[in-house]
């Protein structure tokens, strides 16, 4: 089965269980919406996704391969955008998304990525340090790697965060836009995704104590 | 070759272990020790320099070779942890630290005591004590790194590397200070110029070697057993064993 | 190869030339430490001399403590180590760059200003021929070794002192041999046996830094 498949995970942080046995196949094509109150262990779930952290036991598979042997391919097909949003705040804006696509080894354009950060209403902005940025600006800073680099899987944690309403719109569509091209999306949100996110499924975690 | 050793990796099982272990250590361990220290203290002859200062060594030789044993003992479990990803090698690791530092301590208290007559005062900068004087450092930086953090699967892997990294420094450490100490003249009095050492003080001396050496591991073991019960006391297995000693 | 250079040297470069106050800063602290010790102990020329390569020693083994948590606090912070971690490149390759630039931005400045540090403590040509040598190669040790100790306290909110505690005992060879190296130059005595040993060091820190590095800082973003 392609794509990406956790298999019976368990979960335990400072000797709570937050999930065990949990099972389910994020699919190309398919948008899943991940839900479950505050310490249901959401973010420790999308981190042992991404191999920053790992599970207390179970697999993760990627395309029917064991995580740890796919891991490089894997890598260059995810985008993965955290609490932290990953952007410097000495550097401009044009300069993280540079040295971002050199780390990923992602061709970047100039004028592409003005265009980009244009389109999320930076215009202006683009060389001036992020420090000087609203937090819901600097979140769309981050959010400009979505636009930049080609890559199946998305693992957003919490992407709406600090995002106006014209914003959460823009992300939504482009969330659309990709998993009807086939992308994969995982993505957490306290408020419910609106119409324009397009169809997805839903993944509830309950607070274990 | 590791394969017999694997299911101690579990913390009930080394639990158990450390349990049945104990009392084959504690009671070997004190009771040499016991006897090297009265054998050494009162009965071994008078050395024919020092007179009755000397018998410091009873205590202040074992404890400074096992200073140095202890280190290496803990970043060995250190490295087991990290290597085989054992939870319960950083629990050992953890439970020595505190352990090794107090007999670094006692190496340290026991050199100083001993400068005392031997050179009139009561620190000198001899390689010996130096080093053993940045052992504790060492010791005191993994304790206080463990220490630093909340989660402590966490804290034993931090730790651990630390351990690491000092065991790496220890010889270099040694090497380094005995040689700067030859540089710098004047505080050269090394304490063991000669190592010929009659067999009637030998004797007591292995005997407390052996003695403190056991008695540390005793030690070891019930602060690993404890500090297994402290993570693990959720754990059906430990509301078992608490049951059952309720019981009793 | 050119996401390294490209994604991490040229970034690090690039921050540091922004944050140039504080390059600056750990350089001003080690020439205010040197300059109490003529004040503290006398100005005279012999003693100076006598006491002047520990004292530089020291000074830049504590002001390198100080700015050695710029490596990789603000990358943990903001989140950036999570995006080096899953950008593909090995970490321990991400680290060793970014030790090397950091070893880089801070031993050029202080190479500019050593000439002061000898004039200060009267040093003569030769003692300042060794010093130089010496701090060229035992200041990438004290990256090499502090990153090691950073990457484990980063995540620690006040890591700063523990830092210094983890990493002063384990430096101590270090300052022995090359401080010896200096007095050695001072009496007119062949010091290549010191330099050798502190290569040594720094050969063997080269080789398993990065790993240790890498490993740590798996630990501190668990």
């Amino acid at each position: 089965m392609a794509g990406l498949k956790a298999d019976n995970l368990t979960c335990i942080k400072r000797d709570r269980v937050l999930f065990s046995k949990l099972s389910f196949l994020l699919a190309p094509g398919t948008l899943l919406h991940l839900r479950g109150p505050n310490g249901a262990g959401k973010t420790s779930l999308l981190r042992i996704l991404t191999g920053l952290s790992s599970a207390q036991s179970g697999t993760i598979y990627i395309d029917d391969e064991p995580f740890h042997d796919a891991r490089e391919r894997f890598y260059q097909q995810l985008i993965y955008i955290g609490h932290k949003a990953g952007v410097n705040g000495a550097l401009t804006a044009l300069e993280n998304l540079k040295f971002w696509c050199a780390q990923h080894n992602s061709v970047f354009e100039v004028d592409r990525s003005f265009a980009i950060l244009a389109k999320l209403g930076l215009v202006g902005l683009e060389d001036v340090p992020v420090r000087m940025l609203s937090a819901g600006q600097q979140r769309r800073v981050a959010l400009a790697r979505l636009w930049l680099k080609q890559a199946t899987y998305w693992i957003l944690d919490e992407p709406f965060t600090a995002l106006d309403v014209g914003g959460i719109n823009i992300l939504e569509q482009h969330m659309k836009i990709h998993v009807s091209n086939g992308g994969a999306i995982m993505t957490t949100s306290h408020q419910p995704l609106t119409d324009a996110a397009g169809p997805f499924t839903e993944l509830y975690l309950e607070y274990n104590i | 070759m590791w394969k017999w050793l694997h299911p101690y990796a579990k913390p009930e099982r080394a639990y158990h272990l450390c349990h049945r272990l104990q009392p084959y250590l504690w009671w070997p361990g004190v009771l040499a020790l016991l006897t090297g220290c009265i054998w050494g203290l009162a009965f071994a002859p008078q050395d024919y320099q020092q007179g009755d200062s000397f018998r410091i060594i009873y205590i202040h030789v074992p404890s400074a070779i096992l200073s140095m044993s202890t280190y290496v003992a803990m970043a060995g479990a250190a490295l087991v942890g990290i290597v085989w990803q054992w939870r319960t090698a950083f629990m050992a690791m953890i439970a020595m630290a505190p352990v090794g530092a107090v007999v670094t301590f006692i190496a340290l208290f026991t050199g100083a005591a001993w400068g005392k007559p031997m050179w009139g005062t009561w620190w000198v900068w001899d390689a010996r004590l130096t080093s053993e004087l940045i052992l504790m450092f060492l010791y005191l930086g993994v304790i206080a790194l463990y220490g630093a953090f909340e989660d402590k699967q966490q804290a034993g892997k931090a730790a651990g590397v630390m351990a690491l990294v000092g065991v790496v420094n220890i010889p270099v450490i040694h090497y380094s200070v005995e040689w700067w100490n030859t540089l710098h003249q004047g505080a050269t009095i090394s304490k063991f110029d000669k190592p010929s050492i009659a067999p009637e003080m030998l004797w007591p001396l292995l005997i407390a070697l052996l003695g403190l050496a056991l008695f540390i591991a005793a030690v070891s073991v019930m602060r690993m057993k404890n500090e297994i019960i402290r993570r693990e006391y959720h754990r059906p297995w430990v509301k078992a064993l608490a049951a059952s000693s309720v019981g009793d | 190869m050119s996401a390294l250079y490209k994604g991490i040297f040229k970034r690090d470069i690039a921050l540091a030339f922004r944050q140039r106050s504080e390059l600056a800063q750990p350089l001003m602290f080690l020439l205010m430490v040197i300059t109490l010790f003529p004040l503290g102990i006398g100005p005279g020329p012999v003693i100076l001399q006598k006491i002047g390569p520990g004292v530089i020693w020291i000074a830049a083994i504590l002001s390198s403590l100080l700015a050695m948590d710029r490596m990789f606090r603000d990358d943990f912070w903001d989140g950036s180590l999570e995006q080096y971690m899953l950008s593909g490149q090995p970490l321990w390759a991400v680290t060793a760059v970014k030790v090397a630039v950091h070893w880089l931005v801070s031993f050029i400045p202080l190479a500019v200003f050593s000439p002061l540090l000898a004039l200060f403590l009267n040093l003569t040509m030769e003692m300042y021929v060794a010093l130089m040598l010496s701090l060229l190669l035992g200041t990438p040790l004290l990256s090499l070794v502090g990153a090691i100790a950073v990457g484990l306290t980063v995540g620690l909110q006040r890591g700063g002192v523990l830092l210094a505690l983890l990493l002063i005992p384990v430096f101590i060879p270090l300052l022995i041999f090359a401080t010896s190296a200096v007095d050695s130059a001072a009496l007119q005595l062949p010091y290549r046996a010191q330099l050798a040993i502190i290569g040594a060091m720094l050969l063997v820190a080269m080789a398993t830094a990065p790993l240790a590095i890498a490993y740590a800082l798996r630990v501190s973003q668990n």
